[in-house]
């Protein structure tokens, strides 16, 4: 048996499953203050008259991280950058607690200038000084070579600080990128500590010993104690839910496009194949780009309770939500009060959405029911333009081979899937983009099933540099000797096993670990005209996607 | 430092899969370490630098500025087309208001290409300048254009290509033709008897610094630009005149080519050559990136950077000072020196043999031009191949006159032939290309 809760900013709503069939649902009210009486709540309703001992393991979803970094509830950060030369620090958006060190590494993980141990040392004794407890050590291309990074944390290193290393995060190139994330990471440790705590009580107080997992921004999940040295991965783990949920309700294979319309938005993700798109270089959060691995999800003001409003004889709809829909008795015309007053869907007080609708009609010297034909295909609309503009921003991605400009994957939808409150609109938006559309069952609670079935991903970067003899495995900080005939193969060997193991230690089922090469490369390195080594690069992936290839029925 | 940051277009195509062979200095490793570069410092994060995929430039964009022998399905494969498409892409996204200037930082390179074309020279199948400023003239109308080729190596091809053309000036600065492939480009080379002026060489002493190249802009090609009035500037933007390069010898560095590049102000840079693929192009690179952006780029440095060992003598300053006032002389009497050139001759001859050297092929060539005041000129060529190729073409300027395609039109008729493989017609200005 599974227990998956999704913690949102209103309900929270949790699972039971067991053997891939849903045999309990519920829903509460999320309260603010808090969190933990909600999980208490909807567990306690879930799980009264059964036997504790069967749950196999928890999964949770969390605002936590998301609404510390919004809401500014973070610490402050002390960031020991080692930039070398490069963009100007002014570019580079650091904060106010940044020293910039000596010591930086080329492009192949060369180190190019050391690091000055009594600058270090001092930069120690000003942030004890400024009593700040969180740092962030992120050097150039330390994804290349991890060791400046590490010798900066250990001459840091005491009892009062903690520290976030910028090569631990991703394996990625991209240092403005790394800076963000580790800032964040560092920023929101604090709180995501009380916040694990929080969630150790409550599950010994449900009396079970069951591992507990944390759903993360790319839709994997992670142990709940193996999470206390990346909190920022789980950010954005309730839009990732949400996209989880889909997979998790309906039977994905095909290349699509899911809509979780809602209120105030609409979430559109993308789907190849049946997996979830990833963000191609990392999630934004607040205005940061970061390297954190998270599922493509873009948000439009679009919702079912949008404010309908006429400028100059146009209708415009949305970004607000002034409350719910008229027919509900809320103050203003709505999406939702047009699919009322033409019977799309058969809730609320229909007199109640003609009244409102009435008003605006009048003004335009429209019939009521003309007026309501007209807010829902400019509601559809906008929407089905924002999926084209999305998918033609995924099939235009620049690439950098000729193999894959000619032949490159294009995405083509054959389904569109839509979950929320007004997926009623369905229909509609499926005509304006062709696609024959599917609405899933239990999309009420779809969100806390894709939590439950959700599986552990990871993923390994791997780069063998022959001439040098050296390989690294980015993300572990892990640097190899190699013989000078090291092969491709062998490197995407290197890169499965450590896969594997960091897989098993965040909590992957050992016989679970659907491992997919996403990228091996190989160059010949050739110096003054003869063959000096081969640059060889790998990534692998364990993919978004359910712990079983099962579909919820 | 520059004020105001730019809307900056980038079309970077590495072509990883992609070499004249495994170890030719044009292979796929060449930009490798510029994608690492670019992608760690986060350039393409910058709201106002956009990354666009490159298109495919077809045969028709290859026949108006060149003449492939036999045709241009047999001298180019995707990687040329590919490149030449990366540049047209950028001028497209230029030219259409999108971005404020655009760079293609694509592979293979094309300034040795020339207009009559029988293999690959200098690892160059086809001008990738030139099919993109045909683009340019043909879709958009443009005018007046300005090439300035920053290649070590003098951009013999795009010289070719357009000697006879007084709308597109070609300025080259490389390393002097004595000493360098491929041995061209003297202050004397100065355009066709319709086009003086309108083809600029500045041949620079070897060991020449940041601070040489700087004072040949300032004082020689900038005041040029002004005169000449482009509407398009294009960098030819080669960057072997590093310090590093393995195959050359001049002594510029990254912060010398940003600074060139932002004192330049290119509308469009396209790639040249440069092999010093790990110590020069990773910053060079990412310099002239954050130049064309107007984003401030005084901490790139290469990591072995060391002005006093690469700081050039006084005699190469003095050398250069002397050039930039010859070539200044001699801009400034180009409009006199018609009557010299051509004495009372209708047509004008010149003798070539030109040396495919990535291909091995011998051509000899006749170029006849008809002297004219009213455009560039007919041009008729007649090119033999050691491959066993002849060929006959006759090309009429973008703005023919009247006279000069009467002409055209009646040798292409009355040409011979038995004599040759092909006879080509490459009509510029109606864009129409035909081969018998």
């Amino acid at each position: 048996m599974i227990l998956g809760i999704d913690v949102g900013g209103t309900h929270t709503d949790a699972v039971l499953v067991e053997n891939f069939r849903l045999i309990a649902k519920t829903k509460v009210l999320t309260s603010p203050t808090n969190m933990m009486s909600s999980l208490m709540e909807a567990s306690s309703r879930l799980l009264s008259g059964r036997n504790i001992d069967q749950i196999e393991r928890i999964v949770l979803s969390t605002t936590i991280s998301t609404n510390a970094i919004v809401q500014k509830k973070i610490n402050r950060v002390a960031m020991v950058l080692l930039s070398g030369p490069g963009l100007a620090p002014s570019l580079l958006n650091p904060g106010q607690d940044a020293f910039f060190a000596r010591g930086y590494v080329n492009h192949r993980g060369i180190p190019v200038e050391n690091i000055s141990r009594r600058e270090i040392i001092h930069i120690g004794e000003e942030i004890a000084e400024k009593g700040i407890r969180q740092v962030a050590v992120v050097g150039k291309f330390s994804s290349r070579n991890p060791q400046q990074e590490r010798d900066v944390a250990e001459l840091l290193s005491n009892d009062t600080l903690r520290i976030s290393m910028g090569h631990t995060l991703s394996g990625q190139l991209n240092f403005p990128r790394r800076i963000s994330t580790t800032y964040l990471n560092a920023a929101i440790s604090d709180i995501y500590r009380d916040f694990a705590k929080d969630v150790q009580t409550f599950i010994s107080e449900l009396k079970t010993d069951a591992p507990v997992y944390i759903l993360k921004a790319d839709g994997g999940t992670i142990l709940l104690n193996q999470s206390l040295n990346c909190p920022v991965e789980t950010i954005h783990s309730g839009p990732a839910a949400g996209i989880m949920g889909v997979l998790a309700t309906a039977d994905i294979r095909e290349d699509a496009v899911a809509l979780d319309i809602g209120g105030t938005t609409t979430d559109i993700s993308v789907f190849a194949e049946g997996v979830p798109l990833l963000e191609p270089s990392g999630v934004t959060i607040d205005g940061r780009k970061t390297l954190i691995r998270g599922l493509l999800s873009k948000s439009i003001g679009i919702g079912g309770d949008s404010v309908v409003r006429l400028k100059d004889g146009k209708i415009l709809i949305g970004p607000e939500r002034e409350g719910p829909a008229a027919a509900l008795d809320g103050p203003c015309p709505t999406p939702t009060d047009a699919m009322i007053l033409l019977n799309v869907v058969d809730y609320g007080d229909r007199n109640k959405a003609l009244k409102a609708l009435s008003a605006l009609a009048s003004k335009r010297k429209i019939s009521p029911e003309e007026l309501a034909r007209e807010i829902i295909d400019e509601t559809t609309s906008a929407i089905a333009g924002e999926v084209r503009q999305i998918l033609a921003g995924i099939n235009n991605k620049p690439v950098y081979t000729i193999h894959e400009l000619l032949e490159g994957r294009i995405i083509e939808p054959k389904m569109l899937y839509v979950v929320g409150g007004p997926a009623a609109l369905a229909p509609f938006i499926g005509e304006k983009l062709d696609l024959p559309y599917s609405i899933p069952d239990h999309s009420e609670v779809s969100n806390a099933l894709g939590v439950a079935l959700a599986r552990t991903t990871a993923e390994m970067t791997i780069l063998a540099d022959t001439e040098k003899r050296e390989l690294i495995v980015s993300e572990a900080g892990q640097v190899k000797k190699i013989p000078s005939d090291f092969t491709l193969h062998d490197v995407v060997e290197v890169g499965k096993a450590t896969l594997r193991d960091k897989a098993a230690q965040m909590g992957a089922d050992p016989l679970d670990m659907m491992i997919e090469i996403t990228e091996a490369q190989e160059f010949n390195m050739i110096r003054d005209f003869y063959t000096t080594g081969k640059n060889i690069r790998v990534k692998v992936q364990i993919k978004p996607g359910l712990i079983s290839a099962g579909q919820m029925r | 430092m520059s004020a105001s940051p730019k809307k900056t277009g980038l079309i970077f195509f590495p072509a990883f899969d992609w070499a004249i062979s495994p170890n030719h200095p044009e292979r796929e490793e060449r930009l490798l370490y510029t994608q690492d570069q670019v992608f760690e410092e986060g350039l393409l994060d910058f709201d106002n630098i956009i990354e666009y995929k490159p298109g495919i430039a077809t045969y028709a964009d290859v026949n108006r500025a060149h003449i492939c022998v036999p045709n241009p399905q047999h001298l180019t494969t995707h990687s040329h087309l590919i490149s030449a498409g990366g540049a047209i892409t950028a001028a497209r996204k230029v030219l259409q208001g999108e971005v404020d200037n655009a760079f293609a930082l694509v592979r293979p390179p094309g300034h040795h290409s020339m207009l009559v074309a029988h293999g690959a020279r200098g690892f160059c199948n086809i001008n990738i300048e030139a099919v993109m400023i045909e683009y340019i003239r043909h879709t958009f109308g443009v005018k007046k254009i300005a090439v300035v080729d920053t290649d070590c190596h003098h951009g013999d091809g795009t010289q070719d290509i357009y000697w006879n053309d007084p709308d597109v000036l070609c300025i080259s600065m490389h390393q002097d033709g004595r000493t360098l492939y491929p041995g061209t480009g003297f202050v004397e080379d100065f355009g066709g008897p319709n086009a003086l002026g309108a083809t600029i060489n500045i041949p620079l002493p070897p060991k020449t610094s940041d601070e040489g190249f700087l004072f040949a802009l300032e004082q020689a090609i900038l005041p040029i630009l002004d005169e000449f009035q482009p509407d398009i500037i294009i960098n030819s933007a080669g960057q072997d005149n590093h310090y590093s390069d393995p195959i050359t010898n001049m002594n510029f560095s990254a912060r010398g080519y940003a600074l060139l590049n932002e004192k330049l102000a290119p509308d469009i840079a396209v790639l040249e050559g440069g092999y010093s693929i790990e110590r020069a192009l990773p910053y060079i690179n990412a310099g002239i990136i954050l130049a064309m952006a107007g984003l401030d780029y005084s901490f790139i440095r290469e990591p072995d950077y060391n002005y006093d060992r690469i700081r050039q003598s006084a005699e190469v300053t003095r050398l250069i000072e002397e050039e930039v006032k010859n070539i200044l002389l001699l801009w400034k009497k180009r409009k006199n020196l018609k009557k010299q050139v051509t004495g009372s001759a209708s047509y004008i001859r010149r003798e070539k043999n030109i040396y495919y050297d990535t291909d091995s092929i011998m051509e000899k060539q006749t170029e006849t031009v008809r002297v004219c005041d009213d455009c560039g000129g007919l041009v008729m060529i007649d090119s033999a191949a050691d491959t066993g190729k002849r060929v006959f073409a006759v090309i009429l300027p973008n703005a023919c006159c009247p006279e000069c395609r009467k002409n055209g039109e009646m040798f292409f008729d009355r040409v011979n032939a038995s004599q040759y493989n092909h006879i080509y017609f490459q009509d510029r200005q109606r864009d129409v290309f035909i081969v018998k």
